[in-house]
Formats: C-alpha cells, structure tokens, sequence
C-alpha cells in the first residue's frame, strides 16, 4: 500500500519562545518541567508514524494528551513548531496560504467532534460548503451534496434545517459534508464521543461499511480505546503528547509497549480484538470419499477431538462428531457418506474477530475458518474459544509457571 | 492649600483652539465638506421621498413592516401612532426626522460594519480603537458641536454627521462582539474546507453574526433619534427644532408634541429592527430574505419562530 501521510519529527509548543523550549525538550526535560519554568504548553512532542492509502489510523489518548492538536497540524489549522507533515510529499507544515488552501480543499476534509454544522444552511448547503468554497456550480454541488447524504442515509433530510436532526443524524451530515468533496484523506476528530453509546455503535459499524466501498484514507481520533479496536487498522497511543505505541489491535492488547498501554488494554474485551486464528488449530480433516468410520473415530479419539471437517478437495462438506458415530453403531469400514454427516456446519471468513464466533460455539461443533475460495484453513475447538477468552497474556504466563504446563492445556483445565 | 495650580498652569483651552482653528480648519476643511457629499446626497433624497410618499400610504407599508416583523398589535400601534403624529400636524417635521436618523444609521452600517469586522479579527485594532469609542460614547455632544460647525457649517447635514459620531460606537462594538462569538469549531471547519477569509466572513461568520449585529443596529437607531435635538442645535431640521423652539419661547405644548413625535418614531423603529434581530437568529440570511420574508404567510413565519426556539 502506498504511503498518503507521514508525520516526522512533528512538535507543538503552546507559548512565546518555542525555540528554548524544543532545547530544553532535546536535553530530555518533561512537559511538566517546561511549563513550571517557561509557562509554555507542549502540546505535541516528536510524533512520527505514517498513514497508508485506505486505510483507518487511529490516534487514541485521554484528553490533554495531544491528539486534537496532533489532527489539526495535519490541516495546518494548527501550525507546527517544527517537523515535517507530509501528504502526497507536499509539505503541509511549511506550505503558504494559498498552497495550504489548495490542499485543504483537494486533499483533506474533516469531521468535527461537536459536527460544527451551519445552523444558518440546510442540510444540503452544509453538505456541499466543501464544493462552494472550490467553486463549484450551484447544480452539480447540489447533485454531489445529495449523492454523500445518500451514502449516509440522509436524503430525505436534504433539505431541512440541521437543528432539527438528532445528534447521531447531525454527525452523519458532517459525515457527508467530509464526503461530498471526495478528498482522498478524512480526518475525524473525536467523531462519535458526543454521541448516546448505542448510537455511537451504529455509527461505528456504519463508517466501517462506507469505508469497504469508499477505501478512504482516515485519521480517526478518539478517546475510547474500544472505540480505537473496533475501527482501527493501525493505532497509535499517545500520552502527554507523545506518541508511546503505534500498531496494530492486535499487538496494542497483546504487546503493549509500556505500563500506561498495558493498564488500558487491561479492561477490554479481549473477544473484540483478538481473532478466530488465535485459538485456531489445524483442521485434521478427514477426506470424503476415502475416510471411514471407523478411520474417523481412531483420529478423534488420537487428537482429543469431538468431531472433525470433512473435506472435498479442500472444501468444507460436512462435520462428523463422535457420539453420533458411535451411538449409531455403524459399520466400521462404510465410508463417511452423507446421512452420517452434520451438513449444517459453522464457517467464517480468516479475521472474524473470536466475539462473532459465540453464537456458533454454543452447537459445540468445531467452526471451520475458510479461505476466500471457500478451503478450510484452519478450525476453531468450541472449548478452545472459551479457554481463550478466560484468559490475559499474564495469567497464562502465571499459570504456565506454576504448573509447569503449557498455556493452552492450562486454559482447556479452565475450560 | 499648595495645589499644582499655582506653579503650573496649562493653558488647555487655549490648545484646542489652536489646534481646531489654526491646523484642522484651514488643512482639512474641503477633506471634510468632501465627506460631506454623499450624506447630504443620501439626506436630500431620503428626505424628499419621505416628504413626498403620502402619508396614508407610509403608514400602511410602515404598518405592514410592523406586522411583518414585530407581530400584530405593534401594526396596529403603529397605524394609531402616525394618525396622532398627523393629527398633530407634526408630519412633515416627523418625515424629516425620519430622514436624517436613517440617513446617519446607513452611515453608521457602512461605516461600523467593517470596523467592526476588522476589529474582530485583530486583537491590536481593537486595543487601538476601544478608548476611541469609550471617549466617543463618554464625551457630552455638545462639545464636538462647535467643531462641527467650524468643520461643516450649520445645518441638516452637520447635524447628521454630528449624530453619526454619537451613534456610531455600538454598531462597531456589537458587530465586533458577534463575530467573536462564532462558535470556534464552525469557525474551524469553514477553515479546513478551504475558505478565504472572505468566504468565511461573507458566508460563516457574518450570517451567524447577524443577530448581534442587529441588536447593535437598533441601539445605534435610538441613539440616532436621542441626539435629534441636540443636531437641531446647530441647524438641523425636523422634531429636535420643533422641540428647540418649543424651548426657546417656554411652549411647554410645542415641545411635548415634539417629544412624543421623537418617542413614537423610536418605539415603532425598535420594534421593527428587534424582530429583524430575533428573525436573524437561525437561517435568514441576507437582507433580500428577510425583505422577502416580509410577504411569506404568516404560518411560514410562525414554523421559524418554532424552529428559532427550537435551535435556541
């Protein structure tokens, strides 16, 4: 993928002599230092991470740890003190007026945490402003404002005033706004924290849709680390405006860089993040056609398993489990044939995160992860879904240490 | 008792004349009958077709204003109100009131609006001008007619421009005051989409600006119309000189009458330019719309006054 944004070296001083205090911050004295002696906010310290083409960067932090300043120096609403931010290899940091308008209004749009929509506008007008300020015809910023409130939905609303709409419709108009001029980068600055929770997973799960046809580029900024899981294919971490871990869920909730990222990935729901692969073990599947019964209960009985794939060619047929195999008192030397397969099997596509495996563990079937051409990769244990969630990386450490055993027979005990 | 006095004495006075008498009047006197021009202009002409338009039909389309913009029982006032100005055969003096308030009103708009824009956008130009304005507003008027008269002369004209120093201050101030109170954000994504500083204005802040803008409009209209008998001072026209010469021969009836032809041109002019704020407050957005708005059914005009509380 190629690279959109990259941010260098990027630092933000709040206060009169940025210069002394970039020196005082290079002879590794603290933000809180800095203010003590000089009275001067740093707002960013040498942020550096890049942004791919269509992809969602996250950049989470509490309040006051630079995320809000971070996003605005990327539109030059906020100028730098010194680094370098890169689009496109344009400069924005030390780009003019008139260039930083022009990629304002070619590359960037932005969506703002209290929406900022144009009480005096309709919905529409508020829509097309992006394309009133380029110059655009009345007619076809009319036709463009339409086809974005489209993709969010709003149509119908075209035309009235946004105080009329609710929070979560607003944030879909400022949502369409950020559209309707088709920038290819969309910075989202706290987009969804002002919303009611079960609203914000609408929208969640909505701007995931719009994102698989539209593959925008997206800095997305947030507070809530869920939030951050959820939608990010890359996060980055900040505190005290610095940036402390960037990588992917995966790796925030598994590696965490430091103390501060482990105690906030401590409380979430490790079933969102983590997925199907991680408690996945190779399928054993048996072939159909070739395989018997009595075959197939010697491999279940070897491998500790309940019940097994069927394969056709790699294809997923069907699943045989040893009870019915052995109440039904077949014939040991039949082949697998149909009648004696469970045909309503569970498969999900490599990714699905271990959450969306619940409902189908409850069959107590294993679930097949399948390929994109429909072969059986690997297969998911129902009780090695639920050993997974029992537990964090530390206490499978823990209890490996203490009984000597290894991780995964630990957690088939908690299971 | 020591006082500075009797070591120092500075003769003030004797400055400020040498100061009005020997350097502004002789350089700047055609620099200040050039501005008057386009006063006098725009006086004369308000004047002759308030004069002109029968009184009848001034007050229906007054009348039509009031209802329009201020609701129904201040149409009526209004109707009842410029009968009893005509009855009391103050028409002609009220129309050439009307005039000359209007007259240093638009001077004022065209004049504060963009000092105001400026001071908004400069927190030094506003340092500069606040004490200008704060001596503009303290100062007593009668201390800047003398060099009035030996700038402008007498008359209508030097009475407008007097007034349009007196009522200048609020509309700067108010005009300053609410394009600092755009919200920040709307602000800020105006400016991330790309804008101009003159797209923002024109579209974002001056829209959004409107109301206060409006209120500062109204108090600059009142502050016209209270300075109309001070202008009549040096020459100028209309109720003030009804009310002065009332004054001046102890005709405590002439002067009321002139009064109260001040007092109702004021209510009826603040209830109009009030309902023009309050209608400011969420979409209309230019003067053509609200012009507009004038003729829509009055349902339509309720659904806004809905939706204003509503965004309220």
């Amino acid at each position: 993928m190629a690279e959109k944004l990259s941010v260098r070296n990027v630092y933000k001083i709040f206060g009169g002599d940025v210069d002394t205090a970039l020196s005082q911050l290079e002879n590794g004295e603290t933000k809180e230092t800095i203010f003590a002696e000089t009275g001067m906010t740093v707002g960013v310290q040498d942020a550096n991470f890049t942004v791919n083409e269509g992809e969602i960067f996250v950049i989470m932090g509490l309040s006051g740890s630079g995320k809000s300043t971070l996003v605005r120096m990327l539109n030059g609403l906020i100028e730098p003190s010194s680094g370098e931010i890169l689009i496109d290899g344009d400069d924005v940091a030390k780009a003019d007026t008139n260039k930083l308008r022009k990629i304002r209004r070619s590359k960037l749009a932005m969506v703002f945490q209290h929406f900022a929509l144009f009480p005096h506008k309709t919905v529409a007008d508020n829509v097309a402003y992006g394309l009133k300020v380029k110059g655009v015809g009345r007619s076809e910023r009319r036709e463009r404002a339409l086809k974005a409130l489209g993709q969010v939905g709003l149509r119908p609303h075209a035309d009235t005033y946004t105080s009329e709409l609710s929070g979560g419709m607003q944030q879909r108009v400022g949502l369409a706004r950020g559209l309707a001029t088709e920038s290819d980068i969309l910075l989202m600055d706290e987009p969804f924290s002002a919303l009611d929770p079960l609203i914000r997973r609408d929208m969640q799960g909505e701007l995931l849709e719009l994102q698989r046809s539209l593959q925008k580029t997206i800095i997305f900024i947030t507070h809530d680390l869920d939030e951050a899981l959820i939608l990010g294919d890359r996060i980055a971490i900040m505190k005290d405006g610095r940036i402390v871990q960037t990588g992917t869920a995966r790796q925030i909730v598994d590696e965490p860089a430091d103390d501060y990222v482990a105690a906030f990935t401590q409380d979430i729901d490790r079933a969102r993040v983590l997925t199907a692969e991680t408690a996945a073990v190779e399928p054993e599947a048996l072939r159909y056609g070739e395989a018997t019964v009595g075959e197939a209960l010697r491999r279940m009985e070897e491998l500790d398993r309940n019940a097994l794939f069927v394969t056709d060619n790699g294809k997923p047929v069907g699943v045989v489990a040893y009870r019915d195999l052995v109440a039904d008192g077949h014939d040991r030397e039949a082949k697998l044939a149909d009648e004696r397969m469970c045909t309503d099997f569970p498969t999900v596509p490599h990714g699905t995160s271990l959450r969306d495996l619940y409902g189908f563990a409850s069959s107590g079937l294993p679930i097949g992860i399948v390929s994109d051409e429909g072969k059986l990769d690997r297969v998911v244990e129902a009780r090695a879904l639920f050993g997974q969630l029992a537990t964090s990386p530390e206490e499978e450490q823990a209890a490996a240490e203490r009984s000597g055993h290894d991780p995964a027979q630990g957690q088939a005990a908690t299971a | 008792m020591f006082s500075p006095a009797d070591i120092v004495t500075i003769p003030f006075g004797d400055w400020v004349n040498e100061f009005v008498r020997g350097f502004l009047v002789p350089n700047f006197r055609g620099f200040f009958q050039t501005i008057e021009v386009p006063v006098e202009f725009v006086m004369e002409w308000l004047n002759s077709f308030f004069n002109w338009v029968p009184m009848v039909v001034f007050t229906l389309v007054m009348a039509l204003i009031a209802w329009r913009t201020a609701g129904k029982a201040n149409a009526i006032f209004a109707i009842i109100a410029l009968a009893f100005v005509d009855m009391i055969q103050l028409w002609g003096d009220t129309m050439t009131t009307l005039a000359m308030v209007l007259t240093a009103v638009v001077f004022c708009a065209i004049v504060g609006v963009p000092v105001g824009i400026l001071a908004a956008g400069s927190d030094r130009f506003l340092k500069v001008i606040r004490p200008i304005l704060d001596i503009m507003q303290t100062i007593p008027s009668f201390v800047y007619l003398v060099p009035i008269v030996m700038l402008f002369g007498v008359g209508s004209v030097p009475g407008v421009i007097a007034t349009i120093i007196f009522a200048l201050p609020p509309i700067i101030r108010l005009t300053n005051l609410g394009i600092r109170q755009v919200p920040e954000d709307l602000v800020e994504a105006a400016e991330s989409f790309g804008s101009t500083r003159w797209q923002k204005l024109i579209d974002v802040q001056l829209p959004l600006a409107m109301r206060t803008i409006m209120a500062g409009l109204n108090q600059t209209l009142m502050l016209a119309l209270s300075m109309s008998v001070i202008a009549a001072l040096i020459g100028a026209g209309g109720l003030g000189l009804v009310v002065n010469t009332g004054l001046g021969r102890l005709d405590v009836g002439r002067a009321t009458a002139g009064g109260v032809g001040i007092v109702i041109i004021a209510i009826i002019l603040d209830r109009i330019t009030q309902g023009l704020a309050e209608r400011k407050q969420v979409h209309t957005t230019s003067l053509w719309q609200t012009l507009r708005g004038f003729f829509q059914s009055s349902s339509s005009s309720a659904k806004e006054k809905q939706l204003a509380e509503k965004a309220g």
